[in-house]
């Protein structure tokens, strides 16, 4: 470079140290990631994830095979004597009001409210994605009309609904009844979830291609925008799960739940409020069981938002 | 601002008869005797039942027996308790004393809730945060029942700070205790978003000018960043008063405070079905009225929202 030349105004390297190959190329060695792949790596990192998924699992196998961790009939051996008595030899929490093994009621009550949970999330689920998907995709008038009704059901705070509906089918009390109880008020906060987030789908690139090709738009809906919408809806799924084990739990101590034969945390807590003074353990035990298991999917919820949600991920 | 009232007020009407309709419906369309229903394994006594049926209009049709119904309600006559007290009577003398105990609990959890969610949002990451975070998750997974009988156990028996159950009269000092447990359910959702707001409120542009043009901390966190992250907890105080509204009826029934909330409580573990549809329905239109003023207010305090459809 000559000295009377004006001095370059940018640096421009050479051609030479610039391999453009290397630029172009893809690095097929790369691991793949996509939005799932991303939420498990972060999410198997975090000790929250580990800890409700083993308190999941835990509850679960409880649930299915009771047997497994006590030897004690729940119902048949209650001795009155051993009212509301303190922890001995095999039973290990002590006896309720009934003279019957808290421990293993206790066992024995997981599966009427993991079964509970489990069909309330379904029922909010289900009646979620259609509402919400219908009302998001379709928009027009199909949207007001599915909005407007959601908005009915969610004026009426569910616990209070289901109240009034046990409280009606007060001769059909079981899992099932208070189940659709719990569910018939909850769905519209999947919904609303779910619509906001087609909303926000709808109008991808990728869905402007479909629609180019000529796919029809049911299929595009099923196949292009629902899964690409799914995400919070995971998320509230999770949470609402353990939302409707409390719900379960309190309509059962409001005495609107399932009957007492049925054994239940809430019926257990309920049973016990009187006793509060003389005998907490009778209480203290089924409310931590309650609590551990509904913190547990809280928990998970929480954990599959923060991997799901980038925004959320910043915050942390 | 006149358009928006306007249009939300009108947007509150078929709310208003959709949701009683469908209390409405679910209890008086059902197969077989509506009230023989709601009283369970209880046999009323038929002077009774023949005073329920012309209350409800049972012997119209559904349609005409849902009117007469909402007639009634705009009256203000929302029927008579199982004990033959009429509904308003009984609201007029237990509704002060919930609004007494809402309040309470609406302090507690404004002035807890946004003071630790704002230290939490500051310090995000720090230990005051992650142990914040940690409380608010546990608090969130208790139902309102446990914690009130814990709260019950350790501070009513084993400290005897306070009284097990509310005093006739519910005096301000016995309701501290239930006010705090009300609190608690709510409380906890407060902390977290008013934590996700201060940190997002944190990082936007005005909050930078502030810091450069060398305002202080203490000035810039209660003006600037504090003033700017309440806009969502606002509105979250509305969504969530349906879950103050059962909180108050368990919280009532176990502290036997003498509101609306123990009402209806008894109501439902006495089994007194056509008294429980009455209570819920009244609590279904409280916490539509809060929804729709705690919604103009918004539209008052922030003036986009007046203009988004």
């Amino acid at each position: 470079m000559s000295s009377n030349q004006p001095a370059p105004t940018h640096y421009v390297a050479p051609l030479e140290e610039t391999p453009l190959v290397a630029v172009d190329a893809v690095n097929v060695g790369e691991r793949k990631s996509n939005l799932w792949i991303d939420a498990w790596r972060d999410m198997r990192r975090r000790p929250m994830f580990w800890i409700s998924a083993v308190i999941i699992i835990l509850v679960i196998i409880v649930a299915l095979f009771p047997t497994l961790f006590t030897s004690v009939p729940p119902n048949d051996d209650c001795q009155l004597s051993n009212s509301n008595g303190g922890p001995s030899g095999e039973h290990l929490l002590g006896f309720t009001k009934q003279g019957c093994d808290v421990f293993s009621r206790l066992i024995h009550g997981t599966s009427t409210s993991l079964t509970v949970g489990i069909i309330v999330t379904i029922l909010t689920t289900v009646l979620g994605i259609l509402f919400g998907a219908f009302a998001g995709f379709y928009g027009g008038w199909l949207d007001a009309i599915l909005s407007r009704a959601g908005d009915i059901f969610f004026s009426i705070p569910y616990i209070l609904a289901a109240v009034v509906i046990m409280s009606v089918f007060s001769a059909y009390r079981n899992v099932f009844v208070i189940s659709l109880a719990i569910g018939i008020f909850a769905w519209p906060a999947t919904a609303r979830v779910l619509r906001a987030e087609i909303l926000r789908v709808k109008n991808a690139d990728y869905v402007m291609a479909a629609r180019a090709t000529g796919v029809s738009n049911f299929r595009i809906l099923l196949r292009h925008v629902l899964p690409n919408a799914i995400a919070p809806v995971i998320v509230v799924t999770t949470i609402s799960l353990g939302a409707a084990i409390v719900a379960e739990a309190t309509l059962s101590f409001l005495g609107v739940g399932l009957p007492n034969s049925t054994m239940s945390w809430g019926n257990d807590i309920s049973a016990a409020q009187v006793d509060l003074r003389t005998a907490p353990q009778t209480l203290i035990y089924p409310s931590l069981a309650l609590s551990i298991t509904v913190l547990a999917f809280i928990m998970m919820g929480e954990v599959i938002r923060d991997a799901l949600d980038p925004k959320a991920r910043a915050q942390r | 601002m006149a358009g928006y009232i306007l249009r939300r007020l009108l947007q509150a009407i078929p709310v208003l008869l959709g949701t009683t309709f469908l209390i409405y419906f679910m209890v008086f369309a059902m197969p077989g005797d509506p009230l023989l229903a709601l009283f369970g394994d209880k046999t009323p006594n038929p002077a009774l039942l023949e005073q329920l049926r012309q209350q409800y209009h049972l012997d119209q049709p559904f349609i005409v027996q849902y009117f007469l119904y909402l007639g009634g309600i705009f009256r203000g006559d929302f029927g008579t308790s199982f004990s033959g007290e009429p509904v308003a009577d009984i609201l007029a003398r237990t509704f002060p004393v919930t609004i007494r105990l809402a309040i309470m609990a609406l302090i507690i959890e404004f002035v807890g809730g946004v003071l630790i969610g704002l230290v939490s949002g500051l310090r995000k990451g720090k230990l005051f945060d992650a142990s914040a975070l940690v409380v608010s998750l546990i608090f969130i997974s208790l139902p309102i029942f446990v914690i009130a009988f814990v709260a019950q156990f350790i501070f009513g028996i084993q400290l005897g700070w306070a009284r097990t159950t509310v005093s006739t009269g519910a005096p301000i000092q016995d309701l501290i205790l239930p006010a705090f447990v009300l609190a608690s359910i709510t409380f906890a959702q407060l902390i977290r978003l008013t934590r996700a707001s201060v940190i997002e409120t944190q990082s936007l542009d005005f909050v930078r000018t502030a810091y450069s043009k060398g305002l202080s901390r203490r000035r810039i966190i209660p003006v600037h960043i504090l003033r700017n992250s309440l806009i969502p907890v606002v509105t979250y105080a509305a969504t969530d008063f349906g879950v103050l509204l059962v909180g108050a009826t368990v919280t009532e029934g176990i502290f036997n405070v003498p509101g609306v909330g123990r009402t209806l409580y008894q109501a439902i573990i006495r089994g007194e079905g056509p008294t429980v549809v009455s209570f819920v329905t009244v609590m279904v239109l409280i916490y539509l009225v809060v929804n729709l003023v705690v919604d103009l207010l918004y539209g008052l305090l922030d003036p986009r929202i007046r203009y988004v459809k």
